[in-house]
């Protein structure tokens, strides 16, 4: 994975960034932001007034000098708004490289359509061809199972260890590139050809050939689009206006109150603000489909939360020891820690690690393995063990598993059992049932361990007004009592995929936007009718299809981050516009005095921050608004910090900063500026 | 306490106070609930019957405008034909002649679109047919058109997911039965018995008492101001309208036309938030407009009271206040509370003269117009403030990271195109008609000398302040300018009929796609309308996009003319 603290201005992309600055200027590409392109009209139109006087100076147009530096500003300003979005893009683009790097090569082992075998390259694989894995083969690419079932140990992209059964047929046929199989053998179909992953998708949306504008973009840019034409019209109707009160106004002053007052510092940042919002998302480790995708999550109202991984951490740990009656607490420790020993699952090394706090020592135990062979856990037997060098059979499962076996045998299953395993049930855990030789020694409780810090997560989301779902298929009982204890506004028990979408229309239909994350092939409809779908990269093709994200880390509690992404980007332009637009009291004020100050010396008056002359003075606002567009670059990139503090709060604070701050710092920048332009004039 | 300004508090504090139970009463009746004047529903059923109209259908927002349109396309037919031919009609003791096309042009626009714009004189200009049944008939059934127009948004906004939004007759005529006629009723008879002329009667001829002999203009004046002041239109019987002793004769006449000026527009904003059963709202509404009325109002009465410096300097005393143009029955507080008021609404009339107010003053009103949505007109004011209510709820959700959305209803791009080209449409009209007349009298001072009475600064704000009354369907004039021309005529003409009509198909339009959009219920994270901290939002809204767009045309005007002044 690359490095996620990366810093905003590495000197290779702003190289990147600063020659695609001068591509941008080509008309063709400003074409698609309204208020940028106005400015290059004006640029344009400075440059040959500048010219003009070269060859026939024009008092009334004042110098070639200032002419020409109001000519350079404009084309600055222009410069440091397309490198605004150059620098986005640039970042973007390597993010996603990075990403694809990290998808290693490995070798193949090709089925060709007579039956024959061949060795090939992961890279080399195509749509529909179809390879073989064994146990301990790593899996080339992204594929189906069409025949077979194997345990795959998928800890190299989940980060989790235990691992998970995939078999043909069902949900669970999807294999993702990069995990090992770790029993059995699996004839797997590959599913994505070469450069059609999600990755490569993602990563044209970033370079902008595919990028379209969101629909929040659209509304946007038609109000900036607006606020460029009143301006428009004052400036145009600002000619007979200076006619009729015989105060002439020069080219550059008229291009200069007009590139001050449009939009021009959101007009230049807005692509940028959309680009670091999918870069945001990419450096989390989530591929969007869309940009839209992104802006959605901002605004959703409900969240459907997979109780594993998310909300309780994957793994249930050992909490307690109950022997079955007539057995000895010391002699049921030992036996299930033996037969825990070389189990290197969570749950057997969480046996091993309640057995040394209840002072019983697995290394002295380690020596009655000697010539055991070890039991490994299948989907059929649902339980796994040892069988001692004397013979003694050790196995441990689930309950009903160990029960049959017992049966089988002629032993009682004690009723005391029966009812612990109930009552650990209730309390939330697992029970996991030991026995010797088919005779039941006990019941080891298991549980899940709600992950630290996740009710503050939930307290977030609820101060964002966002309405948290746990989804499991525990039983109803566990399902409540997980829920309350972390704070869950609401839980789906026993789910099956059919209750995930009843669940998601119900939401719907009360007018929610609802978000979920799956990976199931049943999960598909459901992840396809929320308004947001994150699809975990494990999950099968058809999940990934169905859902506008994809998550690499197939990390559930990464909604939670997605929402807050895509809360930043809307915020982010919110607050921009909002500063845009603020500055422009201030520019007037710098510029109508000077337009005016010489023949109606009254309005001199209206020069509240005292500019030196009119010249310095436009000069100023211009220099203001061309800089203050690199200066909010990394805001732009970095995003607007979000803090759930509710809507009205959020709106003061933000309002304070960049509503009355976007009022007050351009009068004490144009007025700095003026004391050093002021010094040259 | 100062005498005149207790007088300015008693006058709006009370008419504050009546309107918080007119808004309430105003909900009850549009929403169809009980209410005690529902004794007149039979007469209205009536009407409904004899017009072939199904009271009870539900309209979509587009029916709506089509019903809307196409009735004030037969009013403006109705109008031009009584005025061109008003001097061979009867009722026209005075013998008045008929208007010239281009004046009866103005004259049928100005009226149909409730901006009364005067380019005539009512004592020589009209007739008292037309004056009754052209010019107050129309003030009557324009004021009930954006009345209707208004609640069709109102309707709109309820929760949840809807093509139909009421009945526009049924609105249409609700407003005038239960609120314009007995409301515009009630003031009539108090200026009648004040004096203010109800007859048939032809000019009187009387001796002063300096000994002139003059002709005094009469006529059925106290029907016509009644709703000439509940109306927002705005146009008077007289020429100088209420600055005439027998359009507003005594204080008492003054403080309750001038109340009557504010209350339904005041009260309309407040049906708001009752309609939906959202008093706050409301009340989010009624403060931003308040406070942007005091803004003006504020300095307004300071300097009107203080005097002006000129006539100062000329050794002429100023402790009344500058009483240039004021009547001496008024006073100086009162004249600048009217002076606010009328244009803050789109009523326009005056009881002095605008032309003589202080150059700040005279900025206000302007920028009272150029806002054009602090309370507003009868009901399009508040359409012109749910526009920029719009836009201030998609730049505030976006800043509170949220797709923006108002009362449950997503705003997306194509509702924000249409209040941008009804935010954009006001700067347009008023600059680029305002530049046209300034570049022709720029290009030929002697041709166009008639035009202006002051050259210089005062002469461009009395050229804007006629464009912009236009636009704000105000109507009140910065007289001093020459404007019955074909010129002027036309060209308000034109600028009156864009910013009256387009202005309520904007928000009708809007508020219709709301309805049917997906209602979503509020949560936590949806940003609240009803809080002063939105209020604020709405306020610098309207600051930033309405007024700072005439920030420079202001400063040749006004601003330029006070710093001169002030020196």
């Amino acid at each position: 994975m690359a490095t996620k603290s990366q810093s905003l201005f590495q000197p290779a992309l702003v190289r990147e960034a600063v020659g695609q600055a001068f591509v941008k200027l080509d008309p063709r590409v400003m074409f698609r932001n309204p208020v940028m392109f106005t400015v290059e009209i004006g640029t344009v139109v400075m440059f040959f007034v500048t010219i003009g006087l070269l060859f026939k100076p024009d008092a009334a147009q004042g110098s070639f000098g200032y002419n020409f530096t109001v000519f350079f500003v404009l084309f600055l300003t222009l410069l440091f708004a397309n490198f605004a979005e150059a620098i986005a893009e640039a970042r973007g683009k390597a993010q996603a490289d990075s990403l694809r790097k990290t998808r290693q090569d490995t070798p193949a082992n090709v089925r060709q359509p007579d039956g024959s075998m061949v060795a090939m390259s992961s890279a080399q694989l195509q749509k529909g061809q179809v390879f073989v894995v064994e146990a301990g083969e790593l899996i080339p690419t992204d594929g189906e199972i069409i025949e077979g079932l194997a345990t795959i140990d998928e800890s190299a992209i989940t980060g989790e260890s235990a691992p998970v059964i995939r078999e043909a047929g069902g949900d669970k046929s999807s294999v993702t590139g990069g995990t090992k199989v770790l029993s059995d053998r699996i004839v797997v179909q590959v599913t994505t050809a070469p450069g059609e992953s999600f990755l490569d998708k993602m990563i044209a949306l970033v370079e902008g050939a595919s990028r379209q504008k969101t629909p929040n973009e659209i509304a946007l840019t038609i109000l900036l689009a607006g606020f460029t034409l009143v301006f428009v019209i004052v400036c145009v109707t600002l000619q007979p206006f200076a006619e009729y009160s015989k105060t002439p106004i020069a080219v550059a002053s008229f291009i200069a109150l007009f590139v001050c007052l449009i939009p021009t510092t959101i007009g230049g940042l807005l692509s940028a603000i959309g680009i670091a919002g999918m870069d945001r998302a990419l450096r989390a480790n989530v591929i969007t489909k869309s940009g839209k995708a992104v802006e959605t999550a901002g605004d959703i109202d409900v969240l459907l939360l997979d109780k594993t991984g998310t909300i309780t951490i994957g793994n249930r740990k050992a909490t307690h020891f109950w022997p079955a009656p007539g057995v000895g607490m010391q002699e049921f420790i030992e036996q299930a820690t033996v037969s825990s020993l070389t189990d290197e699952t969570p749950e057997g090394k969480s046996i091993v690690e309640l057995a040394r706090d209840n002072k019983v020592d697995p290394a002295q135990l380690r020596s009655r393995l000697d010539g055991a062979e070890l039991i490994k856990f299948t989907a059929e037997t649902r339980s796994s063990g040892v069988t001692l060098g004397n013979g003694t059979r050790i196995r441990k499962g689930a309950a009903d598993a160990i029960r049959k076996l017992a049966e089988a045998a002629g032993n009682v299953y004690h009723d005391d059992v029966a009812d612990r395993v109930k009552a650990v049930a209730s309390n939330g855990g697992t029970p996991l049932v030991v026995s010797e030789n088919d005779r039941v020694l006990g019941v080891v409780e298991l549980q899940d361990i709600i992950k630290p810090g996740i009710q503050e997560r939930f307290e977030r989301l609820r101060a964002m007004g966002i309405k948290t779902v746990m989804v499991t298929g525990d039983n109803p009982l566990t399902a409540k009592f997980i829920a309350e204890k972390a704070g869950v506004d609401d839980f789906i028990a026993e789910a099956k995929p059919e209750d995930k979408m009843q669940y998601i229309r119900a939401e719907q239909q009360l007018g929610k936007l609802v978000a979920m994350m799956g990976d199931g092939t049943n999960d598909a409809p459901a992840l396809a009718q929320a308004d947001v779908g994150v699809a975990m990269n494990s999950g099968t093709q058809a999940a990934k299809e169905a859902g506008n994200m994809v998550d690499l880390d197939n990390d559930p509690t990464k909604l939670i981050e997605v929402v807050e992404i895509g809360k930043q980007l809307l915020m982010t332009r919110g607050t921009l516009t909002t500063f845009s637009i603020a500055n422009d009291v201030a520019k007037y004020f710098a510029i109508v005095p000077a337009l005016f100050m010489v023949a109606i010396p009254a309005l001199g008056a209206l020069n509240v921050m005292g500019l030196k002359s009119p010249q310095s003075a436009i000069l100023s606002a211009v220099i203001f608004n061309a800089l203050i567009i690199p200066a909010l670059v990394p805001l732009a990139l970095k995003g607007v910090a979000y803090k759930p503090v509710g809507a009205s709060a959020l709106l003061r604070r933000n309002l304070l900063i960049y509503g009355l701050g976007g009022v007050v710092v351009p009068f004490i920048g144009i007025k700095i500026i003026d004391l050093i332009v002021g010094a040259f004039l | 306490m100062n005498k005149e300004l207790l007088g300015i508090l008693l006058i709006f504090g009370s008419t504050v106070l009546l309107a918080i139970p007119l808004g309430r009463y105003l909900a009850t009746i549009y929403r169809g609930d009980k209410s005690w004047t529902d004794f007149l529903a039979p007469f209205e059923r009536l009407l409904f019957r004899a017009g072939g109209i199904d009271a009870n259908r539900g309209m979509t927002w587009q029916q709506h405008l089509v019903a809307l349109l196409t009735i004030n396309m037969v009013w403006f037919g109705w109008a031009l034909l009584v005025l061109c031919t008003q001097g061979s009609l009867p009722l026209n003791p005075d013998h008045n002649p008929s208007m010239s096309p281009d004046q009866a042009f103005n004259t049928a626009i100005s009226f149909l679109v409730n901006c009364n714009l005067q380019h005539y004189s009512g004592e020589s200009g009209a007739t008292y047919f037309s004056q009754v049944f052209c010019l107050m008939f129309l003030q009557f059934v324009t004021a009930a058109t954006g009345m209707a127009a208004c609640v069709v948004v109102f309707n709109a906004l309820k929760e949840g997911t809807t093509e139909k939004l009421g009945n526009f007759y049924n609105y249409f005529v609700k407003s005038i039965t239960r609120v314009l006629l007995p409301l515009s009723l009630a003031l009539a008879l108090v200026l009648v018995f004040q004096g203010t002329p109800m007859n048939w009667a032809a000019k009187a001829p009387i001796v002063t008492v300096q000994g002139d002999s003059v002709n005094v203009s009469r006529g059925p004046a106290a029907a016509l101001i009644g709703i000439k002041q509940m109306g927002t239109n705005g146009g008077g019987f007289f020429g100088v309208n209420s600055a005439h002793p027998l359009e507003n004769p005594t204080y008492l006449t003054n403080a309750l036309e001038n109340g009557a000026i504010v209350l339904i527009p005041i009260a309309m904003a407040l049906a708001f938030g009752f309609y939906l059963g959202r008093p706050r709202l409301g009340w989010m509404v009624f403060g931003v407009m308040t406070a942007g009325y005091l803004l003006l109002q504020v300095p307004t009465v300071a300097l009107e009271m203080h005097g002006n410096p000129a006539i100062a300097r000329l050794g002429v005393d100023q402790s009344l206040g500058s009483m240039e143009g004021k009547e001496v029955r008024v006073g100086a507080a009162a004249s600048a509370l009217w002076a606010i008021q009328t244009t803050v609404t789109s009523n326009g009339s005056v009881n002095a003269m605008h032309d003589s107010l202080t150059p700040i003053s005279g900025m206000n009103t302007l920028l009272g117009m150029m806002t054009n949505a602090f309370y507003g007109g009868v009901g399009v004011g508040f359409l012109n403030f749910f526009v920029f209510i719009i836009v201030a709820v998609f730049i505030s959700g976006l800043m509170v990271g949220r797709t923006p959305e108002f009362l449950g209803k997503k705003i997306e791009a194509r509702e924000m195109k249409i209040a941008i080209i009804i935010a954009l449409l006001h700067p347009l009209l008023i600059l680029t008609g305002t530049a046209m007349s300034a570049h022709l009298y720029a290009g030929n001072p002697t041709e166009y000398a008639g035009w202006l009475a002051n050259p210089g600064y005062h002469g461009f704000s009395e050229m804007l302040y006629e464009y912009t009354s236009s636009a704000a369907n105000n109507g009140s004039g910065f007289e001093g300018l020459g404007d019955n021309t074909p010129w002027w005529n036309i060209s308000t003409g034109i600028v009156m009929v864009l910013a009256r009509y387009l202005p309520i198909i904007g928000p009708v339009a809007i508020a219709g796609l709301l309805a049917r959009k997906k209602f979503i219920p509020e949560s936590a994270g949806t940003l609240r309308v009803d809080t002063a901290t939105f209020g604020v939002m709405v306020f610098f809204v309207i600051w930033i996009i309405a007024a700072l767009a005439f920030f420079p045309a202001l400063a040749l005007g006004p601003l330029a003319e006070h710093f001169t002044l002030y020196q």
